[in-house]
Formats: C-alpha cells, structure tokens, sequence
C-alpha cells in the first residue's frame, strides 16, 4: 500500500477547509435532519442514498477523528461542542477554531508517521492512469519530481484523491495545486464524469486575491451589507438570513453588485465587528490572520469587502457509495469525485465529512476487492509514452505563448462566462476559447530543461489536465438548460424537475465528450420548492 | 502598480555551477507577497525559477523562505514591506531557509532535517487505554491550549531561523518541541511524564533552546514555539519535577532559589545550585556536582581574568535598590496556580484586550 502525493501530504488543500463538519452527534439532532439539510441544499440533485450513508456514519466519524488526537472544540462540560452554519436546521458543525480541516489533515498525516507500512511518495506527479488489457486498472506513471525520474507503478486497485479543480478559474480561493489532474486521468482512463456543471462560488471571498473567508464568521453571527448599509439577505432568504446555502447568498451578493447596490471595487461588506472579541480570537483567528495579512484589514474593528468566488466543484468522476468508478479497480474520493452527494450545491462543513467518509469506504473496499488478485504488470509501453510526451515538452523551441498566458486566458474566461450567472452565448463563447488552448498548449515551450524539481514541465501537464476539466464545465453548463443549485442560467431561470432531475455524465469521446444521463436515486425526500 | 527588484539567490545542482544571484524586476501593487512577485517572475521570465508554494494564504507551509536574512513564508510578506526592510535603493534579498540543504533555487530538503526530528518526538497521540465509547471528556481550556500547538503547518520557517540549531543541528528543535507539546499538553495522551522525561535527558532536547525568541519573532501563525518548549519545562520540572541529567531542573530551582532569598542573582551560586538540584550545599558536596564544577573553572578563570568576576563579588554579591520588592513579586507569583494562557484564549496585545493579557503574564 502507498500513498503517491505531488506535493507533502500537510501541503494538501484540505488545509483550507475552514469551518469545520458536519455530524447529527447531539441526542437532539438526528441524522435525517442532516440529511434531509444537505438534500435541500443539494437542490434535489444528490443521490438520497449516499447522504444517508454520509449522514448516518458521520457521528461515528467524528468520534474516530476525536480518538485519533483531533484537538476538537470542547463545550463547557469538556464535551464536544458545536457551531452554526449555512444550510442547516441545526448547530452541528465540530471544529478547531477556524483551522478545522489543518487540525484533520495534520491528525491523519501523524497517523501515517505512526504507521510505518503505508509507503509514502511524497512529492511524485502521476501524469497517466495505466490499464490491463482487459480494462482493469493496473496502476499509474508517476514522476519523482526530486530527480525527474519516471516510474511505473503496478497496483490491484487505485484511488484517485486529488481534490477539486479551482485553478481553471481565476480568483479562486483554491490552492494553486488544485488543478483537477485525478479527474481528468480519470477521464482519460475512460471513466465517466458526472455533474461538471456544478460548480460552488463561495459567498464570502476576497477580491482580486480570491482568499477565502470561512462561513464560520456567518455562523457566528456576522452579517452581510450592500453599500448602502442594507442587510440584503433580508429580501433573498427572510429565514436564514447570512445562513441560507452558499450558492443563494452568492446569487444574492452578485445581483446586488449587478444592480450597482455593492461598492467600487465590485463587492459587498462582510461585518464580522458584531461578534464578541473573544469569541473572534478564540473562534476566528485564521481569518483575523488573513484580513490583516491579505487585505489589510481589522475585522474585529471594521467590515471587509468580499465577493463570491470560486471554491469548490460538486462535479468529478462518477462513483457509487463504495467510491467505485466506472473502470473496474479505479475508486475515487473526497472532491474530485461524484457520488453524489452535494448535488447542485455542497453545504459548508460537507466537504471534509464527504471527504472522510467515502475515503474510508474506497479504501476499505479497494483493500478488500483488490486482495487474492495477482499484482498486474501494467504494460512497459505506457511508461515510454509518457516518457516520449514529458521529453518533447522539454525539447521544444519557444515558438508562441508561453504557458502562464495559456492559464491566464482561461481563468478570466471560465470567470467572467462560467460563473454565478450563466448563459447559453457566453458558455458557448468560453468553449471555443478552451477549444482553442487544447490546441495550443500542444505547442507550448517551457524555459527548464532539466530534471530536478522542473515545476515548468509539470506545469504544462497540469494545465492540460485543467483544459480538460475546463471543457467538461463548459459543455456540462450548456447540457443543463434549467436552473439549479450552483447552475444559474439566465436564459433558463427556472428549476425544471420534469426533464432536468437527471445527473449529467460525460465520457471521453474523441474531440467532445460523450454526453449521457443518470437517475438521481431518491429514498425519502422528494423535490420541494427550496426556500431559506 | 510598483517597481520592485527582487535579488534571489539561484541554484541548479544539475548545473555543476555553485549558486549565484540573479537580480529580477516585478512589477505589483505594494499590497501584494513577496510569493507574488517570485510568480510573477516565474509567469513572465523564467519559469524554472523553483519554490515550493501553493495556497498563497499562509495556511499549506510551502514558501518558506528568506528575505533579507529573516526566515518568512513568502506569500505573507508583503513586497512593499520587504522594500522597506531591504532600505531605500536595495533590492530585496531572498534566499533558501538556513539550517536545511539546498535542493534547487528556493527547495531545501525539509525531509532530512525537519521531518527527520518531528519524528523524534513521537509526532501521534498515544492514549492510555481504550477510547472512550464517546469523546474523551476533558476541559474546554485544555483544547484551546493545544490548538496553538496544532494551528503549526509545519513550514520549517522557525527551524530556519533558530540560533540553537545553527551551533547544535541535533538539536530537536522549535517545531518539533512545539509538537511535543501538542500531546503533552493533550489530556487524551498517556505518555506526559515519558515524553517530558526523554525530552528533558535529551542533550539535545528541551534544556538546548537559548531562549532567543527568534522563532517566535518568525513564526507565521503565532504558535510560539519557544513559549511552548518553556511549557515543556515548567511541565516537566513544576508538575512532575523531573530531576534531568542536563541540569535543567537544577539551574530552574537553582534561580529560583536565589531570586527567593536575595531578590537578585547570586552568580557565584548558580553553577552549584544548578549541579545540585537548586540546593548550594548539594551543589558543593555531591560528587557529580563536584565533577561538572570542576569542569567548568576554566570559564570561571577566564571570568577572572577578563574581571567579570571578582574574588570579592563572588563572596559578597552588589546589592540592588528593590531586592525586597522584587523578592515580594516572587512570593506573589508563586503563591497563585499557574495559569497558561495563549493567543487563542487572551487575543493579540491590543486594545481592550490588553487587561487581560497583562494579567495573564503576571499569572505567568
């Protein structure tokens, strides 16, 4: 068993993962309201049957998590204790301050350091997924970035646990390692994607820099304003108010700077003055860190400026509740993968539980499908390919743009016509523009020709593989001709049950994915109108 | 936008050339990271410039660097106040972190120095006996306590810059005791008296920091780690008075004594004091003592003959105006319990805050 990282695990973007997870632990609390929660906030595009799963394991997650040394916020009885957050009926979101995800990642990576037959590759890049004959999974090429050596990886089973894609999009507050490689290895691999369309611009992010204020700040009470000192929310969610799901709050940040009711710069206020001090320091103390650095700002004396951005995708590769992809022996998890649990729209403090749960479940069935089958021998072809690829890159004269221009252009691009508002001419628009840096990033040239550490050359495969996640965005946003969740089309404002309860997958194709649909599975919950 | 000249200290160990400096112009707001200008770099003119970066906001550990000599994340400095630093004309130096090898550019090799001593500390929690059915029970402070321990990411920036490793690299070092205190401070951990024990008799360990504050000076999320590795020895000599082969616990005692008695600092009187356990007459007559105080006369003749110390102030110490005041404070202070607070508990220094952390260091 090994874990293969392009970066040190603790580099992982888990990290930023603010606020905290979800779990119905409290005797008051049940796992149905949970779920019933994160189906809402779905907009009825998760699949029921993954939420319950999620929903029901969750409890028994965090008390794994807790036993394992995870330094989680106690109440005053010394038990574990709770905060509000977006979306939900109940406060049952756990946490450490505002370093919640930091505090797992760095909890399971002490883990690995204990468990010493887990065989860590840290800092290797996989550039392919490698198959058998029969289209089994047989394991992976993979790059030692250290010394630029490429090996060949045999493996019964393979879990692709490579996060989301947020750097197709400029600002975003994803890390710049979250390039989407796993989903579109995957992709390549031949399995399907599901749901690429669903991307989720979070509502509270800095401008210009795209960093991320975490939703614990509305969930301990801060409020939002336009700049004509309105608390807006009251006309979009009355109810819910600043706790109403991400991407309602969004919408509502956006038309309001639309209809020119935000400031100069394009934003809205974030007041976070009117939570106790010491609650800020004891609860927030991340996000004092990153106004002061990043912006400039004392967010216990004065409101920030924020705007939704890019943060996360309820889209990737198609998996059923085992992780189990549509290549047999390829499982994946966390946010590169779809079950789907988020549906339209994720709610906060989701992600990690999604993240940990069906991690768990992948590995515990990739470990016992993939035991008593013979190790494959992936075919030495694979390594000589990628070998060939990776040397023409290196090789090639500088004839045109060069690679950071390529990515520039597309995040500006999937920004402006891929966003929070969307329609039909400009999503059209934005595909032939990634259309066109397909074909050119076959020609780029990259200044480092050698072999330590070349983050020049694995640039260029990151940005092929974004191009990729970029294009099943696109044409995914244009399939769903309705409004739902994270997908607002202005050209089709509404939500359709009748033709679009359906998940969209893609299959790699030739030049445009194949396009096909799925049932959403329902158990107990069917579609209401959704109001916070 | 700005000019700024950013001089980064270039190395390719495929190159079969030593390092060099190569001078880059970036051109950004003077809100902007250092990190932004080192991309901005890579984007525009060479691409195989090499750093480790990825979240850009402080929290992934990856860019840690130097800049103009001070160990940093560059991503959380901003380019304008490296100008300022580097003074008017100069252009910003930025170089690896120190105490680690170099691998490439801005690559140092954080696996064979700072991976290789977190692991020195039994970087899990080892709980005694089976969990609980549901969470472990313990107070609501403990946590919040350990918290500034667990808000490290691990960047390597402190052991860069700490003074102590630079003169002993086995020294366990800032980040790795930091570590250790996450779990000795974690009620859930078994080990507290084990771990404290190895790191005390460690020649390397807990009692080889020098107290330069220089990691807590760099550190980028405010854990402190000297504050921490003083917890480590207020917990190890205070709470279960681990008598340590380093003489840790008898220089505190040691000190301690003296400041109780006399309200100044007996010079003479330390070294015995710290080679027997805090007491003077242990100090003169144990024979370990007796041995390490043997040892160190030719510092106390070089002391002599340079005259910092007198035949006379060693019998008769000079007296100071307060010393009863300051033996009062003494008394004061070690009649209360002792209280840990931290950052996540009292806040930064300022405003109406202040109170309580004045408070809060008395109670230290």
């Amino acid at each position: 068993m090994g874990i293969i990282s392009k970066v040190h695990p603790v580099r992982s973007h888990s990290n930023a993962a603010q606020g905290g997870i979800n779990a119905a632990l409290q005797p008051e609390d049940s796992w149905e309201s949970h779920a019933y929660d994160t189906v809402k906030g779905s907009d009825f595009l998760g699949d029921q049957d993954a939420i319950e799963i999620m929903c029901r394991e969750a409890p028994e997650e965090i008390l794994h998590l807790e036993h394992l040394g995870v330094t989680f916020h106690r109440n005053e009885e010394g038990q574990l204790g709770t905060r509000a957050f977006g979306g939900a009926s109940a406060a049952r979101t756990y946490y450490v301050a505002d370093i919640t995800g930091q505090a797992i990642l760095h909890v399971l990576y002490e883990q690995l350091m204990k468990h010493e037959e887990v065989e860590r590759f840290e800092e290797w890049f996989t550039t392919a997924l490698v198959k058998d004959d029969a289209g089994r999974i047989a394991g992976a090429v993979t790059r030692n970035i250290r010394d630029g050596s490429l090996e060949l990886f045999s493996a019964r089973a393979v879990i692709v646990a490579t996060g989301g894609n947020g750097q197709l999009f400029s600002p975003t507050t994803n890390a710049l390692i979250c390039t989407g490689d796993g989903i579109a290895m995957a992709y390549r691999a031949g399995a399907p994607l599901m749901d690429m369309e669903m991307v989720q611009y979070h509502p509270t992010t800095l401008a210009g820099l795209g960093l991320l204020i975490t939703e614990g700040a509305r969930g301990e009470g801060a409020h939002l304003y336009n700049a004509q000192g309105e608390r807006f929310m009251e006309k979009y969610a009355p109810n819910k108010m600043e706790l109403a799901s991400r991407d309602v709050v969004s919408r509502a940040e956006q038309t309001e700077i639309d209809e020119g009711r935000g400031f100069p710069d394009g934003t809205v206020a974030l007041d976070i003055t009117v939570v106790p001090r010491k609650r800020i320091h004891e609860a927030l103390r991340e996000i004092v860190n990153v106004g002061r650095d990043f912006a400039g700002v004392d967010i216990t004396r004065e409101p920030i400026h924020i705007k939704p951005g890019n943060h996360y995708v309820m889209g990737g590769v198609k998996t059923d509740i085992n992780g189990q992809t549509g290549v047999p022996g390829l499982y994946a998890a966390g946010e590169c993968a779809c079950i789907s649990v988020h549906g339209g729209n994720r709610l906060g403090a989701n992600s990690l539980l999604d993240t940990l749960i069906f991690g768990r479940r992948s590995g515990q069935h990739a470990a016992a499908s993939g035991r008593g089958l013979p190790v494959p021998e992936p075919a030495k072809a694979e390594l000589a390919a990628e070998r060939e690829m990776i040397d023409s890159i290196v090789s090639r004269e500088r004839s045109g743009r060069r690679v950071s221009e390529l990515k520039a252009e597309m995040g500006a691009v999937m920004d402006k016509d891929c966003s929070v508002f969307r329609d039909e001419g400009r999503l059209q628009g934005a595909l032939e523009v990634i259309k066109r840096l397909q074909e050119e990033v076959t020609t780029v040239a990259v200044d480092d020709k050698g072999s330590v550490f070349n983050q020049d050359v694995l640039g260029v495969l990151e940005l092929q593989f974004m191009l990729d996640n970029a294009e099943c965005t696109l044409v995914g946003a244009l399939e769903r001709r309705e409004s739902r969740g994270a997908q607002f089309r202005t050209d089709f404002p509404e939500r359709n049950d009748g033709e679009w309860l359906k998940h969209i997958n893609l299959t790699a194709n030739g030049d445009v994915p194949a396009v096909s649909f799925s049932e959403v599975t329902m158990t107990q919950w069917q579609p209401e109108e959704r109001k916070y | 936008m700005s000019d700024f000249t950013l001089k980064i200290r270039r190395y390719d160990p495929e190159s079969g050339e030593p390092a060099f400096w190569h001078e880059y112009p970036v051109d950004l707001p003077p809100e902007r990271s250092v990190l932004d200008g080192i991309l901005q770099i890579k984007d525009r003119e060479d691409a195989s410039l090499a750093i480790r970066c990825s979240c850009r906001a402080a929290i992934c550990g990856s860019c840690g660097v130097r800049i103009n000599g001070k160990s940093a994340l560059a991503c959380n400095t901003r380019i304008s106040d490296a100008a300022r630093r580097a003074g008017p004309g100069k252009p910003i130096v930025v170089e690896p972190m120190g105490n680690m090898p170099v691998l490439k550019d801005l690559i140092v090799d954080m696996d064979a120095v700072h991976w290789k001593k977190i692991m020195r500390v039994v970087p899990w929690l080892l709980p005694a006996g089976e969990p609980p059915e549901r969470e472990y029970t313990v107070p609501a402070e403990a946590m919040i306590d350990v918290t500034q321990s667990m808000a490290c990411i691990q960047c390597g920036v402190c052991v860069s810059a700490c003074l102590s490793l630079e003169v002993d690299p086995q020294f366990v070092g800032p980040a790795a005791l930091a570590k250790a205190y996450r779990f000795v401070g974690d009620p859930r951990d078994g080990q507290t008296e084990e771990r404290l024990r190895d790191l005390a008799e460690d020649p390397h360990g807990i009692y080889d920091c020098t107290h330069c504050f220089a990691c807590i000076e760099v550190c980028p999320k405010d854990v402190a780690p000297m504050s921490q590795i003083m917890r480590l020895r207020r917990r190890a000599t205070g709470d279960f008075e681990i008598k340590d082969s380093n003489n840790g616990y008898g220089h505190e005692r040691g000190f301690v004594n003296i400041i109780e008695r006399w309200g100044t600092l007996h010079e003479a009187q330390v070294l015995p004091r710290s080679f027997g356990e805090g007491s003077f007459v242990k100090g003169q007559v144990k024979p370990s003592a007796v041995k390490q105080l043997a040892e160190t006369l030719p510092t106390a003749l070089r002391g002599l003959r340079s005259g910092k110390v007198t035949p006379k102030k060693v019998i008769v110490h000079p007296k100071l105006p307060d010393q009863a005041r300051v033996r009062k404070v003494m008394h004061t202070i070690e009649s209360k319990p002792r209280l840990e607070l931290n950052l996540y508990i009292v806040g930064d220094n300022s405003g109406e805050e202040q109170g309580a952390m004045a408070e809060g260091s008395q109670e230290l």
